[in-house]
């Protein structure tokens, strides 16, 4: 308990300091606002359009978790093609691999013509590019599975759908999870990414991302450096929540289930 | 043919028979090998690393098919016998997402056996084995005896008449060993299966068995077939008796023998 005040205590000398030398910066640097806000106007600016700012944040956040979610039911279930056999896997792997080399900012343009500009278009951005990580982590737990365990299941004359969904699939759950934290980690750059893009369909509202370029656009740094905060707490967001369900649903029998805080 | 004389012929089935049995993988891993094993037996089988134990055991249970020759258990080919068969590795196999009895009752699930019969089952098997106050514990939790204790509870809830056993004490000190090896009797005392048992330890085959194969290598074969006449019931007591020793030590010299065959 003590122990975890002077942790605390500390964080928050360090945050303290960050912000001293920010506000250092200006005053010997005679920054003018627009090319470095101080963190109080930023502060300011926070409050005064919290609206505005929230708008973005909910409007990012909802075409990130949709197409986070989207990407793990797809990904489990081509997974769940791959692990049926070698030849499924040699077969359709290249266009995993596809998948993940190719710059979804190349594809954007295509996407942004079919779909059109808007939330659609963004979450089947961040869609596609969180795709790869959760197909190729559960194709791996689902086929790494014991030799001596698939001899059990034989032993009890098991079916292949009892070997698959009482064997390979609570065997892939571990690796599952580590392909949702890199997803969570890129659904939010994604997202934005795709905002800068094709944000939005109407001038002045849009998710974090449009909003960046419209305030960018508008000299309005303060307003920025809001965004950017407010983009940063979102991937904190995502960060917490998924490793909160990893602790909840591992740690009762896996070994690499981490506690949902910062050691 | 009346109940009785049926009941003696079935007793007249061996549970185990081996008709010129060959593996071939790469290489002939088991050379033409023929025994029987009659209803009750304790069968260890000993032999030098190379001598193809385990893969005698993955034969009786179809897990591996005979390059030539004839298997029959209980008059049955082993695909046709595996409801009667349980196998218990070395490694004890638990799935760490399951608890200790769900762990125990997975046979029973994946013959979709009713859900209250199973229950009954399971709690009176770990009782058994002495699991019972852990029933909720995973297996990460478990110490290496006790984790074995679950292996064989689960092997043991389809009711299995054969027991195919590959060096399941291997991994465990020698105490716990000792421990298990006691407790392992005492269980077929009242429940009455034939075992197969592949082991490293001669003490540990002399033991248990009533019945020792001694195999050589490269390729398998028999080298000897030694009955095990020490007085049952066996207790720790017996390891300290003159006649237990001298037991070992003439298996032992028979073992190194079958490494020079």
């Amino acid at each position: 308990m003590r122990q975890r005040l002077l942790v605390f205590l500390n964080s928050l000398a360090v945050f303290a300091a960050f912000l001293l030398f920010w506000q250092l910066i200006i005053w010997l640097g005679h920054m003018p606002a627009y090319m470095l806000p101080s963190p109080w106007r930023v502060a300011q600016v926070v409050s005064k359009r919290f609206s505005p700012l929230a708008e973005s944040f909910e409007i990012t956040a909802f075409a990130a978790t949709v197409g986070l979610i989207g990407s793990i039911l797809a990904g489990v279930g081509i997974a769940l093609l791959f692990a049926q056999s070698r030849w499924t896997r040699r077969l359709l792997y290249p266009y995993t691999l596809l998948l993940q080399t190719v710059p979804i900012v190349a594809i954007t343009p295509l996407i942004l013509m079919w779909v059109g500009a808007g939330t659609g278009a963004v979450t089947l951005i961040t869609f596609i590019i969180c795709l790869a990580p959760i197909i190729a982590n559960t194709t791996q737990g689902l086929i790494a599975v014991d030799e001596n365990f698939i001899h059990l299941f034989l032993m009890h004359n098991a079916t292949r759908s009892q070997i698959l969904f009482k064997l390979r699939l609570p065997n892939a759950v571990p690796s599952l999870f580590v392909g949702i934290r890199i997803s969570a980690g890129i659904a939010v750059i994604g997202a934005i990414t795709g905002e800068l893009f094709a944000g939005s369909n109407s001038v002045g509202r849009g998710g974090l991302g449009y909003s960046i370029i419209y305030a960018s656009q508008q000299l309005q740094t303060d307003y920025l450096f809001a965004l950017i905060v407010a983009a940063a707490a979102l991937g904190f967001s995502f960060y917490f929540i998924v490793a909160f369900l990893e602790w909840y649903f591992l740690h009762k029998w896996h070994e690499s289930a981490r506690k949902p805080e910062v050691e | 043919m009346s109940a009785q004389t049926r009941l003696v012929q079935d007793f007249a089935v061996p549970q185990i028979e081996f008709a010129g049995v060959s593996k071939k993988y790469q290489r002939l891993i088991i050379d033409n090998l023929n025994f029987a094993v009659a209803k009750g037996e304790f069968l260890s089988i000993i032999g030098p690393s190379g001598c193809g134990k385990s893969t005698v055991l993955k034969l009786i249970s179809g897990l591996a098919t005979a390059t030539s020759g004839s298997i029959l258990v209980d008059g049955m080919t082993p695909e046709n016998a595996r409801e009667t068969i349980s196998f218990i590795f070395q490694d004890p196999t638990l799935l760490p997402w399951r608890t200790v009895r769900a762990n125990a009752v997975l046979g029973l699930e994946l013959e979709r056996m009713p859900k209250e019969k199973r229950e009954i089952r399971v709690d009176s098997l770990l009782e058994l084995v002495g699991l019972s106050h852990v029933s909720r514990a995973y297996p990460r939790e478990l110490s290496g005896g006790m984790k074995m204790r679950l292996s064989i509870a689960r092997a043991l809830v389809t009711g299995p008449r054969l027991l195919l056993m590959d060096e399941p004490f291997a991994a465990l000190d020698e105490m716990t060993r000792d421990r298990m090896n006691e407790e392992l009797l005492r269980l077929r005392d009242e429940l009455k299966w034939t075992v197969a048992f592949v082991t490293h330890s001669v003490s540990e085959a002399v033991f248990l068995s009533t019945r020792i194969l001694v195999l050589a290598p490269s390729p398998g074969r028999i080298h000897a077939d030694l009955p095990v006449n020490l007085p049952n019931p066996r207790t720790a007591e017996l390891r300290a008796t003159l006649e237990f020793e001298q037991t070992v030590t003439a298996v032992s010299r028979i073992l190194r023998g079958a490494r020079s065959a």
